[in-house]
């Protein structure tokens, strides 16, 4: 900031400016896309290769140094589902998250379960082989087994419209399939997890969240480049 | 509100339980508490949290909430008075950060300083101290987190100073000390002072004899 009072115009711009930095593949930053898209706020993506992380983003996110970091009026918010609560109250239209206190603290329940547990244990089916994958899949399995309870009598987690908890899940809808693919194992079946499947049918076409898929066979490429990373490692049990 | 209307599942040792404690103190809630055996969980507890099955658990008019920083929003959201998140969105993405960077850096790094030996230890009270040293940034030169008076990050993390104490005397290494970490410890020292946080803090020599024979416990299962 200049130190005289005087603040030129282009510093108001920037200032006023939205920022997300992002990768094309994380699933954590595609959160942030869809929650701007969603209410329909302006903003400029600026994307990372995390092998050569620019100096800005180290500036805004010392700590972490990761996507996605959302910068609003020169201030950054960092974890997404962090930046999530703070775009919701920001901007109240298409809210994200229930009104009610209790209904609210469910909703982020839901969304920390997913991220601590569920996203964990298919990422151990996923790199794991022989009994150790077996043992993986049947705690993963577990685990969305308590995420299909969530949609009894609901299209969306959030209920009519899509919200938080749906957002955070949002990975299941494309990454899922692309980790069963890479490693030949199938999580998701139409007899076990029927409710499940049907939302990630409502939730991958759904407007706006359809525009910001990346591309399937791109992820395919990286996620079985890094399946190969982690397989070689380990000699099957 | 009726207190049997409000009621806390927690145990005695539990930090996690202990920031509820905290939050319904500082908000003057009347509420029934639980004392749950952990090695013999009360079906109560089972029924109320059968994913984690694990304390705290908050129960509100039949409706039970579970994940102490969750909790805390609710408790936040529910009742006004003496609020523990700013009003500011900003501000209070930086609280909703900082106490998880508590829970995800700062937590594991104490217990894996606490519970290793050796060089596994040393590498682990580094880490434990660059993430507090990380932490005490987060006061931004402020007496409390919350400024002036305590605030959702003080509750976040202000059981971290009482653990390190404790444990410090046990492992024989001090990781909050004035001179490396001198807002971090003027912060704790005076959380610590405020008479509603003494107050619920469980009995101290009871609790460093609980913490010495755990310690034996880990070492002891580590070398077998």
């Amino acid at each position: 900031m200049a130190s005289s009072a005087v603040v030129t115009a282009n510093q108001l711009i920037i200032m006023a400016e939205l920022k997300l930095f992002r990768t094309w593949s994380s699933r954590f930053s595609l959160r942030v896309v869809w929650a701007l898209d969603l209410k329909g706020i302006q903003y400029d993506t600026i994307f990372e290769d995390l092998s050569n992380k620019s100096s800005l983003l180290l500036q805004y996110n010392p700590v972490y140094k990761k996507v996605p970091v959302l910068v609003h009026n020169g201030k950054p918010l960092l974890e997404s589902l962090v930046i999530l609560e703070y775009i919701d109250e920001t901007w109240k239209q298409t809210p994200l998250l229930p009104e009610d206190p209790s209904e609210r603290a469910m909703a982020r329940f839901w969304a920390k379960f997913g991220d601590d547990k569920v996203l964990p244990s298919i990422w151990n089916v996923f790199i794991k082989q022989g009994k150790d994958q077996e043992e993986a899949i049947v705690t993963a399995q577990e685990n969305l087994g308590c995420v299909e309870r969530q949609l009894t009598g609901k299209k969306f987690f959030n209920g009519e419209t899509i919200g938080l908890v749906d957002l955070a899940f949002g990975w299941l809808a494309n990454l899922l399939s692309v980790f069963e693919e890479v490693c030949g194992v199938t999580l998701i079946d139409l007899e076990k997890f029927p409710l499940l499947l049907e939302w990630i049918q409502n939730f991958a076409d759904a407007p706006i969240i359809k525009e910001s898929w990346p591309p399937r066979d791109k992820l395919i490429t990286k996620y079985q480049a890094l399946h190969e990373v982690y397989t070689s490692k380990e000699a099957p049990k | 509100m009726a207190e049997d209307s409000v009621k806390l599942l927690g145990n005695w040792v539990s930090p996690y339980s202990l920031k509820v404690k905290w939050a319904l103190k500082l908000k003057g809630i009347q509420y029934q508490y639980v004392e749950e055996d952990l090695q013999n969980k009360s079906p109560m507890l089972l029924q109320y949290n059968p994913v984690y099955k694990k304390i705290p658990v908050l129960v509100h008019d039949d409706k039970p909430l579970a994940e102490s920083l969750i909790i805390l929003e609710y408790i936040d959201e529910v009742w006004k008075q003496n609020p523990l998140l700013p009003i500011d969105p900003y501000e209070r993405a930086k609280a909703r950060f900082w106490a998880k960077f508590v829970d995800d850096k700062c937590v594991p790094a104490l217990m894996a300083a606490f519970s290793k030996k050796g060089e596994e230890q040393e590498r682990a009270v580094k880490e434990a101290h660059e993430n507090l040293k990380i932490l005490e940034s987060g006061l931004e030169g402020k007496r409390f987190f919350g400024g002036e008076t305590i605030g959702f990050v003080d509750i976040a993390a202000g059981w971290i100073g009482c653990s390190v104490q404790m444990t410090g005397e046990i492992i024989g290494i001090n990781l909050i000390d004035a001179e490396t970490m001198p807002l971090l410890h003027s912060w704790f020292q005076d959380f610590l002072e405020i008479p509603l946080i003494k107050e619920c803090l469980p009995p101290q020599d009871k609790l460093l004899e609980y913490i010495k024979e755990l310690h034996t416990k880990i070492l002891t299962a580590a070398s077998t």
